[in-house]
């Protein structure tokens, strides 16, 4: 490979990528993101080069490995440019179908396409698709369009040409002005202003100072940033230079989490692609701005997301917090200046370069700028990754693009802002969604994670989960959050027994108080939010719980099941399925369950054709029994 | 090194720079409770025991006083309705499943009898997880013979098995660990397993 040794020259590199795209005039982009590869795409992608090439259609169409564009679960995904067919849940099976029907005959397969649920019309076009048609995907978008492990895809659509004019038309003071104009807030859950930060590491006096790109992503069931790293590691590599040239780096970390294998990877090639084609490394584009790269694979507890912990790991130390009285952006890495930014924060910054602060500031909120990617999963119809403008309200990410609770359920809350999020009830979907409003409410963005719960759903078992999470992924280092939590879970765990008195709750409550006010690190800080705002917007259900009842019929300890005479017809089937042998009666006669026997595993409820098995809670409604009506 | 000025409880006091409030107030003759602090150690900050509020630009926070350096002009109270809330919660949590150590004094002295807590679901432990011990064998005889296992909740201390062959000689850490503690893991060297001091959950 040649080397690109000046700005003219990558110019030169990208008008000779967009003629040879000329000559190719039809794509097939298969998401190759972990999400669809689960659901074989790469066989997919297999095929249709097979294909393409039975049908000697090798010069005229391209088959690309493209990026995640967040809707997962309906992989694996195909895209053909330039009509913008989407094709949904693709089987290898159906590779052969589509190039002989439609990129041969041009004729559109029904049976492939998105059907919306409420008009029941097969959507043909990927834009048109209301999950998509209502997002604003400025850092998604071109995920279907490149192939992450090709420079040269994102070269054709403007990459690098950001850092070029960092490089030549700006200083670095300049760009790190147009940051803070942007007013771009960290995406990796604090929301602390990028500029500032940045400026605090670029006037630390220091003869070497660092930029590292947190790729963690602890929280369960969030992947923006796994789709970020591994569908488009170009974009964040030119944020995370550009960070380095403003700030007055010349050493960059990637840390990613072993359990991103994918993003390791493509990360890894496109730092030697990068390296090859000299846009990495001593005096690059002639600029004479030097910069490395290195990834740094992490063992992936929730806690080495911490920045302090973070840098901890990175020196080859137990990742573990520590006091930050002195902020890492004076003191971070081995002790000098270091700026940590989240995967988006770093994507977003190309874009700014590119198109300007005030481009920027026209997206968003007064105080949130830009957009955010939002994790959006539970009981919502289309879950997968939602990239919408900063103040979009929850109703339009829960509703307009998620398509609303499923099966004709209740909403009843959502959840934001990752483990140590908050629950926020009904009464708050017309909420626009950004830092400031989140918080008030008593939850908070974290990094974009939104699981949508419905009227199944205990929110004492709710909070009793989080805490439960928090409690293993805690470091233990310290006595609030280590001792703290497991207090806290004894106490949800005995709330969801029905062993739970009003002095309990006091206790818990105060309880949280003094972790969130004295633990070391901000996951015991923020720990306590899931409890208290359950108890801000639930309090009812806890005060059911210390009566016996859970309202949802979700905490087993409070559950009783019985046969309801009038509807079982005897099948047996509940009898074959109980594992503890509770259940007794005669073919065709009534079946009885015998509740000391029972250990209210709900595998009869699941079963039963007829519905007879009936769930009650409450400790003091003693169910009659069936003999005795 | 500079020196610099702050007021702690209302008391003036001069203290170079680079040393901790901690310090400051020990300079002074304020006692502020701490169990993993040892004046040869790096800060560590992990029992929050000794969590001040501080007073800068008008604005108050909590922070654990043997990290925070000391700054011009700072305010610093180390009884405030807050601290003294944070310290008995504290010692009551520690109580309830490390029924011995300094902090049982501490309890004494706030009027700590009995703790809140039910015993949770793990046995009682003698060790408190000060750290002390695996700083110590680290940072000042660097043997990295001693270390923590598990995290959160399953934090316990052991020895490294191979390396702790050391600890038969050494028992250097004896002497920071608050109750004695430390002495029946070492005893157990001889076992090759080196059990955890401090039970883990069961599942
Ligand atoms: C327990 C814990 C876990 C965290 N995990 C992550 C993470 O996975 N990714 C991330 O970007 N930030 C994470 N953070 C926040 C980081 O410490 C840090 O604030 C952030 O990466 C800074 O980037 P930003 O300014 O772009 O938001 C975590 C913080 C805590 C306390
Ligand atoms: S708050 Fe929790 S995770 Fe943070 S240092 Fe303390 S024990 Fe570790
Ligand atoms: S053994 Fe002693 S010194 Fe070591 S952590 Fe436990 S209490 Fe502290
Ligand atoms: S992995 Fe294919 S859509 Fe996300
Ligand atoms: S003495 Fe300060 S946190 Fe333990």
């Amino acid at each position: 490979m040649t080397k690109i040794t000046s700005r003219k020259e990558l110019e030169q590199y990208r008008k000779n990528l967009q003629k040879q795209k000329g000559s190719k005039n039809i794509t097939i982009s298969v998401c190759a993101g972990t999400g669809c590869l689960a659901l074989k795409a790469q066989e997919v992608v297999d095929n249709f080069r097979e294909e393409i090439k039975k049908h000697k259609l090798s010069a005229n169409v391209e088959v690309k490995e493209a990026g995640c564009p967040g809707f997962c679960e309906k992989g694996a995904l195909v895209v053909i440019h330039p009509e913008e067919i989407n094709y949904i849940k693709v089987q290898p099976e159906d590779v052969a179908e589509i190039v002989s029907e439609t990129i041969v005959k041009k004729k559109v397969i029904p049976r492939l396409l998105y059907t919306d649920p409420h008009s029941t019309k097969p959507i043909k076009k990927e834009s048109d698709i209301p999950f998509y048609k209502h997002q604003k995907r400025i850092l998604l978008g071109n995920n279907m369009k490149i192939d992450s492990k090709n420079i040269d895809d994102y070269i054709l659509y403007g990459g690098y040409s950001a850092l070029a004019k960092a490089l030549f038309d700006m200083k670095p003071e300049e760009v790190l002005e147009e940051v803070k104009k942007s007013n771009l807030r960290g995406r990796g859950g604090g929301g602390f202003p990028t500029g500032r930060k940045w400026e605090t590491t670029r006037n630390a006096q220091s003869d070497k100072k660092y930029v590292i790109v947190n790729c963690d992503e602890g929280d369960p069931g969030a992947f923006m940033d796994r789709a970020l790293m591994e569908g488009n590691p170009h974009l964040v590599l030119e944020g995370l230079m550009i960070g380095g040239y403003a700030i007055g780096a010349n050493e960059g970390f990637v840390y990613v989490r072993q359990e991103y294998p994918l993003a390791v990877e493509n990360t890894e090639i496109a730092i030697k692609k990068l390296e090859e084609l000299g846009l990495l490394g001593k005096n690059i584009l002639g600029s004479g701005f030097d910069f490395t790269i290195t990834v740094h694979r992490g063992a992936g507890a929730f806690v080495s997301g911490e920045s302090s912990a973070l840098m901890s790991a990175i020196e080859g130390r137990v990742g573990e917090p520590r006091p930050k009285y002195i902020h890492t952006a004076v003191s971070g890495l081995w002790n000098k200046p270091t700026c940590l930014n989240n995967v988006e924060t770093w994507a977003n910054v190309p874009l700014i370069i590119n198109n300007g602060a005030a481009w920027f500031q026209k997206i968003g909120t007064e105080n949130s700028k830009g957009t955010k990617i939002f994790s959006l999963v539970g009981k919502v119809n289309n879950t997968g990754l939602v990239e919408v403008p900063m103040g979009t309200t929850l109703r339009e990410i829960i509703y307009t693009i998620g398509g609303g609770v499923p099966n004709g359920k209740k909403f009843k809350a959502v959840q934001t802002g990752g483990p140590s999020g908050g629950c926020l009830p009904e009464k708050y979907l017309d909420l626009p969604v950004d830092f400031d409003e989140l918080y008030k409410v008593g939850s908070m963005m974290g990094s974009g994670g939104m699981i949508v719960m419905d009227e199944d759903t205990c929110m004492v078992d709710i909070a009793r989960y989080f805490v439960n999470f928090l409690s293993q992924e805690s470091c233990g280092k310290c006595i609030p959050c280590r001792e703290g939590l497991r207090h806290m879970l004894r106490i949800l765990n005995d709330l969801t027994t029905g062993e739970a008195t009003e002095d309990d709750v006091k206790l818990l409550e105060e309880l949280s108080e003094v972790v969130q006010l004295s633990s070391l690190c901000a996951l015991g800080q923020s720990a306590p939010n899931p409890v208290l705002s359950t108890l801000q917007y639930f309090r009812d259900e806890y005060q059911a719980h210390i009566n016996g009842e859970c309202p949802a019929k979700v905490c087993k300890g409070l559950l009783t099941f019985t046969i309801d005479a009038a509807k079982c017809t005897g099948c047996g089937l509940c009898m074959k399925n109980c594992p503890v042998e509770a259940i007794t009666g005669e073919k065709k006669t009534v079946h009885h369950i015998n509740s000391d026997i029972c250990i209210k595993c709900g595998n009869c409820y699941e079963v039963c054709k007829f519905n007879a098995v009936q769930k009650a809670t409450g400790k003091q409604k003693k169910v009659v029994s069936v003999e005795r009506r | 090194m500079g020196t610099v000025s702050l007021t702690i409880d209302g008391k003036t006091i001069q203290i170079e720079e680079g040393k901790t409030v901690l310090h400051a107030a020990q300079k002074a003759g304020i006692e502020i409770p701490t169990l993993c602090h040892h004046d040869q150690l790096e800060p560590y900050g992990a029992c929050r025991l000794c969590m001040v509020e501080i007073e800068k630009n008008n604005r108050k926070k909590l922070v654990a006083s043997c990290c925070y350096p000391v700054e011009n002009g700072l305010i610093v109270r180390t009884k405030t309705d807050s601290v003294d809330k944070i310290r008995k919660m504290l010692i009551e949590l520690l109580l309830s499943n490390c029924p011995s150590g300094e902090h049982v004094e501490m309890a004494k002295k706030y009027g700590i009898t009995q703790s809140r807590f039910k015993q949770a679901d793990t046995p009682e432990s003698p060790c408190s997880l000060c750290g002390l011990c695996v700083r110590y064998c680290n940072e000042i005889k660097k043997e990295h013979a001693v270390c923590f296992v598990g995290r959160g909740v399953d934090r316990a201390v052991a020895l490294v098995p191979g390396v702790s062959d050391v600890c038969k000689t050494c028992r250097a850490c004896f002497s920071v660990c608050d109750a004695g503690k430390i002495v029946y893991l070492v005893d157990m060297v001889q076992d090759i397993s080196c059990p955890p001091l401090r039970p883990m959950k069961k599942q």
